[in-house]
Formats: C-alpha cells, sequence, structure tokens
C-alpha cells in the first residue's frame, strides 16, 4: 500500500512547485499555464481522498473554463507585462516576511488542534455506504442544500450579465442591422412607380431625381 | 506510511501562503494577483474536501462545490473589470486605480 504515499507526495509536490511558478514565472502566459498545471494535481489528490466528482469538476471549470478565460484575456491585452514586474525584488523581503509569519501561524494552528473523540455525532450527512462519489453529493444537494443550489446559479447568472454589461460597447462608427427599420418598410415608402413618356428620352428633370 | 488529515492540511496551508505571498510580489499586475486568488480558493476546496474525507461527512464536498461557483464567478467579473480598465488606461498597472476616482 505504498502506491497512495507516492502519489500524494508526487501530486502535492508539482502542486507547490507550479505554485511557486505561478507567482514567480516572468511571462504571465507561462503562469496561466502553471496555475492549469496545480489545478490538474489539486484534482489528483481530490481523486485520493474519495472525491471523485469534485475532481473532474474541477477540471472542467478550472481548466476549461477559468484558466482558458485568463489566457484569452492575457493575449488579448497588449500590456507590456517587462513594466510591470518592477518592483518584484523590492518587494521580495517584505513579502516573505509576511508569509513566512503566515506559514509559521497556520503551522502552530496545525500542530496544536485534534479532533473530538466524539466527532462522529456531529456528523451532518455522513458519506453513505455502497454509492458512489456523484450519487452522494446529489442524494444531500438535491434535498437539503437545494437553497444553496439555487443560490450558486443565481450567482453564476449575476456574474454572467455583470461581464456582459461590462463589456458590451456600441461603436458609433460600425453599421448595424435596424431590423425595426426593415420591418417597417412597406411597398408604398419603398418603390415610386413612373410613367415616362416614351421617345423622349432622359429629360434633365427626371435625371436630377433618379440621382438621388 | 499512511497519509493523514494533518498532510493535506499542510499542502492546503502552503498553497494558501503562496497565494497571499503572489498578492504581495505582484503588486503592480493584476491578472498574477487574479491568479493568486484563485490559488487561495483552491487551498480552501483542498481543506474543505479533506475534512470531508476524513470525517466523513459529504457537507465538505458540497461547499467545495460552493466555493467553485463562487470562484468561476469571481474570475469572469474580475477580467472583464480588467477588459474594462485596460480599455480606460491602456495599461492594468494596480497602482493607477485610484485616479479613476470620480
Amino acid at each position: 500500500m505504498i502506491f497512495p504515499a507516492l502519489f500524494f507526495y508526487l501530486f502535492a509536490a508539482v502542486l507547490i512547485g507550479s505554485g511557486v511558478m505561478v507567482i514567480a514565472s516572468r511571462n504571465p502566459v507561462h503562469s496561466v499555464l502553471f496555475l492549469i498545471l496545480a489545478f490538474v494535481n489539486a484534482s489528483g489528490l481530490f481523486v485520493l481522498l474519495g472525491a471523485e466528482f469534485l475532481a473532474m469538476i474541477l477540471i472542467v471549470v478550472y481548466v476549461g473554463a477559468v484558466a482558458v478565460l485568463f489566457l484569452f484575456v492575457i493575449m488579448m491585452l497588449d500590456v507590456d507585462f517587462a513594466e510591470l514586474r518592477e518592483g518584484f525584488l523590492e518587494y521580495l523581503p517584505f513579502g516573505l516576511l509576511i508569509g513566512g509569519i503566515f506559514l509559521a501561524e497556520l503551522i502552530a494552528v496545525a500542530l496544536g488542534w485534534a479532533i473530538s473523540p466524539n466527532i462522529s455525532s456531529a456528523v451532518g450527512s455522513p458519506i453513505p455506504a455502497n454509492v458512489s462519489n456523484t450519487e452522494a453529493i446529489g442524494l444531500v444537494l438535491y434535498t437539503k442544500y437545494i437553497h444553496y443550489f439555487q443560490i450558486a446559479g443565481m450567482v453564476l447568472l449575476v456574474a454572467m450579465i455583470g461581464a456582459i454589461v461590462l463589456t458590451l460597447r456600441h461603436k458609433v462608427n460600425v453599421k448595424r442591422q435596424n431590423i425595426a427599420a426593415q420591418n417597417a418598410r412597406k411597398k408604398a415608402t419603398a418603390m415610386d412607380v413612373r410613367k415616362v413618356a416614351s421617345g423622349q428620352g432622359l429629360r434633365d428633370s427626371d435625371a436630377a431625381e433618379w440621382v438621388q | 506510511m499512511t497519509i493523514g488529515l494533518g498532510h493535506y492540511l499542510a499542502v492546503g496551508a502552503t498553497l494558501f501562503t503562496l497565494g497571499i505571498l503572489g498578492i504581495f510580489l505582484n503588486r503592480k499586475n493584476v491578472i498574477i494577483i487574479l491568479m493568486s486568488i484563485e490559488l487561495i480558493l483552491l487551498a480552501v476546496n483542498i481543506n474543505l474536501v479533506a475534512f470531508s474525507a476524513f470525517l466523513n461527512d459529504i457537507v465538505g464536498q458540497i461547499f467545495a462545490l460552493l466555493v467553485l461557483t463562487v470562484a468561476a464567478a469571481e474570475a469572469a467579473i474580475g477580467l472583464a473589470v480588467l477588459v474594462v480598465y485596460f480599455r480606460n488606461r491602456g495599461s492594468i498597472a494596480v497602482e493607477d486605480i485610484n485616479l479613476m476616482k470620480g
């Protein structure tokens, strides 16, 4: 049974390493690619923990949507990233100090903490046996936590509308199709039938109107 | 050599610290700051799922799902704001944002 431990250390090491590269990489495109690597390894950790559904959702949502969105924005914006990296070394000592203090605090919390022996009585929804992970989530998500699920849907709807409202703009010089005007056109306004006297050729008074 | 809850919590804590560090170090680049926030939320998710698995409680995974939703919405809105800001200023430097106030 050495394989789970082996894969845990593999996934954890690549996850931490790619996390470092996300914040230290010189090129933001590389940062996004390392972010994708971090997400894939995190989903590997989720599989090890038995949360297969969340692992696959992590791949679909983060790698398929969020990371591609980041990549799209980075490549669409014409930004001078070398200029933005100025001051990285300037903030490095202070940042490392803050990070070190923070990590030390987290480790202190982790060391001085224990699970209560009668925790099993406090568990709200125990994972049912003989049921797949996806089914176990569905059994709880659509019954006990249906309001949370619907609020999550509203959050996504608001985010979608907000993103569209923020980025949509109408340029003045672009010709657009005006469907109302097209539908309002009638035969009477669109066509003009004229009697032309035969054998007289084009007269100057007609030509002035035709040119319009 | 069994992997316990503490191992996963250590990974989560390290990833969280990396996210905080990323916000501190890349104070000019909004895109890297947004990615650091994604790292922080990922660390939170690892914590939730680890507790869910080791305490045999499915609710942690439900909440991880909700955190995932909020993270996706936050990335979409953040990047939309970024695009609008870039159109207005021609740059994405964070320290110039206070020039935008009315």
